[in-house]
């Protein structure tokens, strides 16, 4: 895929918008400090004796929930807010251009957080010998799966002026794609609703299709529905964008 | 010749509020067009739509012989536009905002980097040009919002309220700036400063209530006052009775207005009918009379008295009537 110089411009200007105040920085640290502690403590890490990662891919999820709306709701509304999005849609880019421009601007940020977890990585090759094929399929996984939190968030983003609704509807909409895959609420649905939706709604989650992958099985249709979230909710931003601009 | 900007019909309803009303006007190179209107009137709407940032509800827009809904990315390339408020990304420094915009713009970097010093340089903006803009003065930040519009060297240029919070030798910088770029291309600016009309603009328009209400220039605007070409005299005090009833009986005469006494003298403003010129009779007669006038000129008109007549509408022949 060959992106367009305007994307890549919008890309560039949006993460460096991450990077001029201290709150990106304030954020990795945060980012870190609960991989860490979900890791070591909650994921028992040292107790279990195993050599591998799963404790830490475990809670990537949780973590996600609330750290990416936390990214995701500026990018929008704040250009509505201040006036900008008149500046920027003025410029020759189309709206396809600037919507993918900031997705992959935040997308990065986020994959320089994940990156940052290198050490955790270190540490248990150091304590034992892991599968190290499982652990890159995993983080491929995992930014996968930020990448559908972000597109979620983004169209958010898109519909209000007020980036702490962002937040919170943002919160909101992700944990229920995140739920979807629990027990809980598929043996809800199993009680009446018809198996193909029960399946349907379980094909939905977030975790049906990361947890297959941080077992290390790379299967195409786990890539695939995270592509097509992608692209279904970048689709609805410009749509979103399109109908509020003007307000 | 192609035109700049062709705009017809054009028309825009948010919901119940109508806010353009079938707007028509073409824009040729070298002409700079005056947006006037009062608040709310609809010139940031009908820019926003020449602009493609809103979808008409009714109505055709062409600029440089694109149609804005057909090709917008050919149509904004050709145009450079400051939004009302002069909005800027207010975390970068006007140098990174430039390269941005530059960058969208698909400015070959060499050519961009020397556009960016020709502009800052031209608009006075070094000594701000490395601190982010949001700590910026609103003078600075209007003027930035100016640099970016201008930095490809647009065609056609559309600016909202370009003067709008910048003190007066900042405004006479910008007019001045607006001037020297107008002979090749084609600018529309939105004002509701009347004498930034007569300063700079080949052409004016008024909207008033999303309606057109007048297209011309600022001259033709002028010779709508009801004091066009009026007389103004300061005459010794005792004289002034005496003249006032003579002239009021001169032909050509439609009015004499009493501006009252300043110090010794009096000053009275004598109305031409249908702003014809009545100086050299007016000069003439008071002569005749054996009274020496201690000043006599021509007033021209007063741009803000048309500008209301004109957008209170109806009023305007009430007011006639009156007179
Ligand atoms: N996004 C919008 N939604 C609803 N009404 C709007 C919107 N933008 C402008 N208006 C209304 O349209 C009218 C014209 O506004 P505007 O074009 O900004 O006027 P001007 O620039 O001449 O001051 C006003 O009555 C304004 O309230
Ligand atoms: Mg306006």
């Amino acid at each position: 895929m060959i992106l367009s110089p305007q994307t890549l411009a919008v890309a560039r200007r949006e993460l460096g918008a991450y990077f001029a105040t201290p709150v990106a920085y304030v954020f990795i640290v945060i980012f870190l400090f609960l991989a860490g502690v979900f890791t070591f403590y909650v994921g028992a890490f040292f107790e279990r004796g195993q050599a591998d990662l799963l404790p830490f891919f475990q809670f990537h999820p949780w973590l996600y929930l609330f750290l990416i709306p936390a990214i995701s709701m500026r990018l929008w509304s704040e250009e509505r807010k201040t006036g900008t999005v008149e500046l920027l849609m003025t410029l020759p880019l189309t709206l396809g251009d600037a919507v993918l421009g900031k997705f992959l601007a935040a997308w990065a940020f986020t994959g320089i957080a994940l990156a940052l977890t290198f050490p955790i990585w270190i540490t248990v090759n150091y304590l034992g010998d892991p599968d190290n094929t499982i652990i890159l399929v995993s983080y491929l996984g995992s930014f996968l799966m930020a990448g559908g939190f972000l597109a979620i968030g983004a169209c958010i983003s898109a519909t209000t002026k007020n980036q702490v609704i962002a937040f919170v509807v943002s919160l909101v909409v992700c944990f229920l794609f995140v739920l979807a895959g629990y027990p809980v609420v598929l043996d809800f649905f199993s009680g009446w609703a018809p198996p193909a939706l029960v399946q349907a709604i379980g094909s939905l989650s977030f975790l049906t299709h990361y947890s297959a992958l941080t077992k290390g099985v790379v299967d195409l249709r786990d890539v695939l529905y995270f592509a097509a979230l992608i692209g279904f909710w970048l689709y609805a931003n410009t749509v979103v964008i399109e109908l509020k601009k003007a307000e | 010749m192609q035109h700049a900007i062709e705009v017809r019909g054009l028309d825009k309803r948010f919901g119940q509020v109508h806010a353009v009303k079938n707007v028509s006007f073409t824009l040729s190179y070298g002409e700079v067009l005056g947006f006037l209107g009062p608040n709310g009137a609809g010139k940031s709407t009908t820019m926003k739509m020449i602009c493609g940032f809103l979808e008409p509800t009714a109505g055709h827009v062409t600029v440089a012989g694109h149609a804005i809904d057909e090709d917008p990315i050919a149509a904004r390339r050709a145009i450079g536009y400051l939004p009302e408020g002069a909005p800027a990304y207010g975390e970068m420094t006007p140098r990174a905002f430039f390269e941005f915009i530059g960058r969208v713009r698909g400015l070959e970097r060499r050519y961009l980097e020397s556009r960016i010093r020709e502009v800052v340089a031209r608009i006075h903006l070094e000594s701000v040009i490395d601190r982010p803009i949001e700590t910026l003065s609103k003078g600075f930040k209007r003027r930035v919002g100016l640099a970016q519009a201008i930095l490809h060297d647009p065609r056609i240029l559309i600016l909202d309220e370009p003067t709008d919070g910048l003190d007066p030798n900042q405004k006479h910088e910008v007019r001045s700036l607006i001037r020297e770029m107008a002979a090749e291309k084609a600018i529309i600016i939105s004002t509701h400063i009347l004498e930034e009309v007569d300063a700079i603009c080949s052409n004016t328009l008024i909207i008033a209530d999303g309606r057109l209400c007048f297209r011309g220039t600022p001259a033709e605007l002028q010779s709508r006052s009801r004091q066009h070409n009026a007389v103004l005299l300061r005459l010794p005090e005792m004289d002034a009775i005496r003249v006032r009833g003579e002239l009021a009986r001169l032909p050509g005469v439609a009015a004499i207005d009493d501006l009252g006494r300043a110090g010794a003298s009096h000053r009275l403003r004598v109305c031409a009918q249908e702003g014809r010129p009545i100086i050299a009779p007016i000069a003439e007669r008071v002569r005749a009379l054996g009274i020496e006038p201690e000043e006599i000129a021509v007033d021209y008109g007063r741009l803000d008295e048309v500008f209301r007549n004109i957008t209170l509408g109806s009023l305007t022949d009430n007011r006639r009537a009156l007179t």
